[in-house]
């Protein structure tokens, strides 16, 4: 079964959905582990530094971004971790699901980006081609 | 903090391919920025060189590309133009001389109380007068010349959905300057407005007298060139701690831009800083360590030597075009949607920065201002206290200090209050001085003379201890 569910999450409501997903598959296996990845943007770092007064109210900031999933996952008693990335998202969730070996990767539809409401994200797209393990792209 | 070794050696490969990227990206930046300041091109090209390679061993933020930059050339455009290279180069010295002592006096620690309102202010108004300096290059010129700058936007915009791993702005001025050496279409080149020798820069003392006056000439100069230079290079290695998620040393890079610049103005360079573009590209690109700007001076160095002779045949569309792209990226886009969501002073703030800026083309009078009127909308606000009526307890909100008595006086003076009894509620505020105990005490006999007895509750300890230390002494009981 799937162990090791990695859930790729911008803080969107398609990440929550995808985060419900990702529950109902660990809710399977006593001994799955939801790790919740989150990529900070190299392409925002600039815009986030000039908004925010410190470093600590950044860290701050983007786990607020954030809190709308790990709120849901609290509320389970599924167990979870949380990682947070640096780089260009889609190759960077590629590549650490890859190191990770992990069983399965889920992940929202689209994200944050309202530009591409129409399409399938970037994010998603470059997930599912490039990633080794199963993926659940979440509507 | 990593150990030196890990700074040099940790990311050999990603650092000497960054490098080699960052060098590649450099070129047409020094260049440009040269010709905004009004000096040759190699003015700039030396001082990118000598400083990359400097701050590779003296910075205090590994991976942080520096070099000649748009926001320090602005600055010098009036030296250079009523004085002379001579001068730019004593006043290059002189700044480095004032950026160590900065350092060494941890001045730089002072650079946190710049509020962001004025740091947005700061990189929107350098990517409007980068955009200004450009305009005489390409408005009224000829057809071909829009032309060129037109398909150069486009090149540099959407090669990188396809080749990642050569800059793009590097591809444009291969090719665009293949088409117009071919085609023999007229365009005015980088050659037109200076020139390049393919030599390394040497050691030179700065033709200035060295009088008062020579002094009093360049000081200005060095004290805005000073500012700049460490406001940018503190704000590029905030940004860069941010996307690498490691930590820097800041009185450091203060220190190592000072050394930097003061060898620079040696070797005929002119003043240089941090850049935000380059160093965000050298991260992108897999730089993480001092190797990286190592290998990016180097390697500038190299491509200036063997191929300086093409350099001058770029033409100046395309450079003008690069750096409205440079313009574009600078430019904090989302300041709309702050100057409308942020509170009214910060927006005030930010926007009186981008004026005094893009009035007087000298960046640091822009931070200045920002800072002063930040720090009055500070007092102004930190000096106010609210009082909520709540039946007969009146809550004061914020602090009671010698600035914010009388609006507390004021309030019970001209407040109508029926009851016999009222309690005074300090638990959102506190009492800082003397003045704060003082009106205190007045406040309390206003109302008794009208019949009114206070409770003071909820007084936190050290308020509680300078009131105790007072009272004893009040006039009457």
């Amino acid at each position: 079964m799937y162990k090791h569910i990695l859930l790729a999450s911008d803080g969107s409501e398609n990440a929550v959905r995808a985060a419900k997903e990702a529950v109902k598959i660990a809710s399977c296996n006593e001994e799955s582990i939801i790790e919740v990845v989150y990529v900070v943007d190299f392409d925002k770092a600039k815009s986030d530094v000039l908004h925010s007064n410190s470093s600590e109210a950044l860290e701050i900031e983007r786990r607020k971004k954030n809190s709308k999933v790990l709120q849901y996952l609290n509320d389970t008693k599924i167990r979870y971790k949380t990682t947070i990335l640096r780089g260009n998202p889609g190759p960077e969730i590629v590549k650490y699901a890859n190191e990770q070996k992990v069983d399965l990767v889920v992940i929202g539809s689209r994200g944050l980006n309202g530009l591409q409401e129409m399409m399938l994200g970037s994010v998603s797209h470059k997930v599912m081609k490039r990633v080794n393990c199963p993926a659940l792209i979440v509507k | 903090m990593q150990s030196l070794k890990q700074q040099w050696f940790g990311n050999v490969r990603g650092d000497i391919l960054s490098g080699i990227v960052v060098a590649l990206a450099l070129i047409p930046e020094a260049i440009a920025f040269s010709i905004i300041a009004g000096v040759d091109p190699m003015v700039g090209l030396y001082a990118s060189f000598t400083i990359a390679v400097l701050i590779a061993f003296v910075g205090g933020r590994p991976g942080m590309i520096s070099a000649a930059t748009g926001a320090m050339a602005l600055v010098m455009v009036p030296l250079v133009r009523d004085y002379g290279i001579e001068y730019l180069f004593a006043a290059t010295i002189l700044t480095g001389i004032i950026q160590i002592l900065f350092g060494v006096f941890k001045i730089a620690k002072l650079m946190k109380f710049i509020p962001n309102a004025v740091m947005i202010g700061f990189v929107n108004s350098l990517a409007i007068l980068i955009f200004m300096a450009q305009v005489p290059h390409f408005i009224g010129i000829s057809t071909m010349t829009y032309v060129f700058v037109a398909i150069t936007l486009v090149l540099v915009y959407t090669l990188p959905r396809f080749i990642k791993v050569i800059p793009a702005p590097l591809i444009a001025i291969v090719l665009l300057t293949a088409v117009a050496l071919f085609s023999g279409i007229e365009l005015r080149t980088i050659g037109d407005l200076g020139s390049i020798t393919q030599t390394l820069p040497s050691f030179i003392i700065p033709d200035v007298p060295f009088t008062f006056e020579t002094l009093q000439i360049i000081l200005p100069f060095s004290i805005s060139l000073a500012i700049v230079g460490l406001v940018e290079s503190l704000l590029t290695s905030r940004i860069v701690d941010d996307m690498t998620g490691t930590d820097s040393n800041k009185n450091q890079e203060a220190r190592g831009q000072g050394i930097a610049n003061f060898v620079n103005g040696f070797f005929g360079g002119m003043a240089g800083c941090a850049m935000i573009g380059q160093s965000v590209i050298n991260v992108k690109s897999g730089g993480r360590g001092r190797l990286s700007t190592l290998v990016a001076g180097l390697f500038l160095m190299f491509l200036i030597l063997v191929l300086g002779d093409l350099v001058v045949k770029i033409p100046m569309p395309v450079l003008v075009g690069i750096m409205i792209m440079v313009c574009i990226g600078t430019f904090d886009w989302s300041s709309f949607k702050y100057l409308v969501k942020a509170p009214r002073t910060d927006a005030l703030v930010m926007l009186v920065t981008v004026i005094i800026v893009v009035w007087t083309h000298d960046l640091s009078k822009g931070v200045i201002a920002g800072v002063i009127l930040s720090a009055i909308f500070f007092v102004v606000k930190i000096s106010t206290v609210k009082i909520v009526q709540e039946d007969n307890r009146f809550i004061v909100n914020g602090q009671l200090f010698f600035a914010s008595t009388d609006g507390f006086i004021n309030y019970f003076k001209n407040k109508n209050i029926d009851a016999k009894h009222i309690q005074i509620d300090f638990s959102n505020s506190r009492i800082w001085d003397d003045s704060g105990v003082a009106s205190l005490m007045k406040v309390e006999e206003l109302l008794q003379e009208r019949g009114i007895t206070v409770d003071v509750i909820d007084l936190d300890t050290p308020s509680r201890k300078i009131l105790s230390k007072l009272e004893s002494m009040s006039s009457s009981h």
